[in-house]
């Protein structure tokens, strides 16, 4: 399949977009994995490189999953290909800054990318909208298995699946969730709740991984640590832990509406009409703005069927993105604002106006410890 | 900490303090006002973070503290050395894990719930380990039956070793 086609599909993720996604918007699940025989990617050779793209890509090319599938060398992309594909979550920055034989392998659908020669060998990764866990536990565990069918896996009985940073040593395994939490961020009780999290070894991350802002109040909430549990268990604490950041996140929005319910609307009703009628908007500002319109979704006062559309835009703001719908090769930054802002107000120019009388109608309990005020 | 903190982009006071999580190290980004807005992030009211909120924690664990005894572990299979490892943070080869086992056992200690592997294990790498076990255990039993002269306890050991290597072969070439 051509790289055309890929960007021309919608990520499955967007697509599917529902209610059920509103606060974790997607689930994600790699594992680390090494083939026994090789040096890992930053000691081998370039020679070593190219084997060891040629022995994975044989397998992976070869399984169910990956009929049809994106095979790509990543030096026969662009600088602008790759960008598209870190900002759909499909390959890392570090893959697409490493040298010949970084490769990475993309399922039709998109809900499973495999990079090679990254940190290590093999990064499995599968993709989910939505909170979910086991089942893409489930589904990236047999994958794996199938790979190891074929290949021989670097595999030590006492420490698990090696690999070449030891943060990822035992089951090589980082479950994560992208989360939306605009209530918390416009509380100011982020740093608290990254803080709590943080002693139960989960980290907390920008959307787009080390180093990126919280734009869009959008974050990724991962586990720490790979060895001396197993994938249930880490599984099965990062899930107790989204839980109760989805309880904290519904209960900072029903303080926002109770406390200061016009101050929450205005800023709903003031991002719709920007994004409905700017002419310039920054990245950073669109997802922000963006973020308020999907808020405003969650609490009924634009109609659910728009949240495909807010969850495309936030992945079709980004820079790569924009700068590919433009059609040249090279833009400046105050163009692609233009071209940002004209693309939203397209896409919100047949967008349900807001309705802010059911959002007062139904607002999420309040936890036990706090008595009711009416 | 006492000194007036300045903006990481440009250098000038710092109004606006933002904290990011990376590799469980707490990273205090502080900015101007101009750069923040560039950035995007004042954009929401109410996100400028009280600095005091997130303490920092007691900073740099010592890992694995280094013997300077001119003795230096060198990998025999990708010839990646400690200096190599503290430089990069990576090991060079599977092998590694066995060369600098004795500096990875306190450093993992304080990187993971546990030491020890307890979550999935390959289906062939446990056939293959249990097949290895169970020949070097029928090898050691074979050698003694020689060393004492039992040559028709050898025999059967022999017979039985052959057995298993042709069995593993047919499941391998099966799979
Ligand atoms: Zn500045
Ligand atoms: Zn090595």
């Amino acid at each position: 399949m051509t790289f055309g086609s890929l960007i021309a599909t919608p990520s499955d993720l967007t697509d599917t977009a529902s209610s059920k996604c509103a606060i974790v918007m997607m689930t994600r699940i790699r594992l680390a994995r090494n083939l026994a025989s090789h040096r890992f990617p930053g000691r081998a050779s370039p020679d070593e490189r190219a084997e060891i793209r040629a022995a994975c890509r044989q397998t992976i090319g070869s399984l169910p999953l990956m009929q049809p599938a994106y095979d790509l060398a990543i030096s026969d992309l662009s600088d602008l290909q790759k960008q598209i594909l870190v900002e759909r979550h499909l390959i890392s920055r570090e893959l697409s800054a490493s040298p010949d034989g970084a490769a990475a392998m993309i399922s039709g659908d998109q809900t499973c990318s495999v990079m090679i020669n990254e940190e290590d060998h093999l990064r499995i990764q599968f993709l989910r909208a939505g909170f979910q866990l086991k089942k893409t536990w489930a589904a990236i565990n047999a994958f794996d298995t199938a790979i190891e069918d074929a290949l021989e896996y670097a595999f030590s009985p006492t420490l698990g699946y090696l690999t070449a940073c030891p943060t990822n040593v035992g089951t090589g395994l980082r479950a994560s969730a992208m989360m939306h939490l605009p209530a918390l961020v416009i509380g100011g009780h982020m740093e608290k709740v990254v803080r709590a999290v943080n002693q139960l070894g989960i980290v907390v991350r920008g959307q787009f991984g080390e180093g990126s802002d919280a734009s869009g109040s959008i974050f990724q909430i991962s586990n720490q640590t790979t060895l001396g549990e197993s994938e249930e268990q880490i599984i099965k604490r990062l899930s107790a832990v989204l839980s109760s950041i989805v309880e904290h996140e519904l209960n900072a929005r029903a303080r926002l509406i109770e406390n200061d319910s016009s101050k929450l609307f205005d800023k709903i009703g003031r991002a719709y009409g920007i994004l409905q009628n700017a002419h310039l908007l920054t990245s950073s500002e669109a997802m922000n703005l963006l973020s308020l319109v999907r808020l405003g979704i969650d609490l009924g006062i634009f109609p659910d069927s728009g949240r495909p559309l807010v969850d495309r835009l936030f992945i079709e703001s980004q820079p790569g993105h924009i700068q590919n719908n433009a059609g040249q090769a090279q833009i400046e930054p105050a163009l692609r604002d233009t071209l940002r802002a004209a693309q939203t107000r397209a896409a919100f120019a047949d967008f349900a106006p807001p309705n802010f009388i059911p959002a007062i109608e139904e607002p999420p309990p309040e936890p036990d410890t706090a008595p009711s005020q009416n | 900490m006492a000194n007036q903190l300045k903006c990481v982009s440009c250098g000038k006071p710092a109004t606006v303090h933002f904290t990011q999580i990376l590799n469980n190290k707490v990273h205090k980004v502080d900015l101007c006002e101009a750069c923040a807005q560039e950035k995007g992030i004042t954009t929401l009211a109410g996100f400028e973070l009280p600095l005091d909120l997130f303490p920092p924690k007691a900073t740099s664990e010592p890992t694995a503290s280094a013997p300077e005894s001119g003795l230096t572990l060198r990998c025999e299979k990708c010839g990646f050395t400690e200096a190599d490892f503290k430089k990069t943070g990576r090991f060079g080869c599977p092998h590694c894990y066995e060369t600098f086992k004795q500096m990875l056992g306190p450093m993992l200690d304080g990187m993971h719930k546990g030491t020890a592997h307890t979550g999935k294990v390959p289906r062939h790498a446990a056939a293959r380990k249990e097949y290895h076990d169970r020949l070097s255990q029928l090898e050691l039993t074979l050698a003694s039956a020689i060393k004492d002269e039992r040559y028709e306890d050898a025999a059967r050991y022999r017979d039985e070793i052959a057995q298993v290597k042709q069995t593993y072969g047919k499941q391998e070439a099966a799979s």
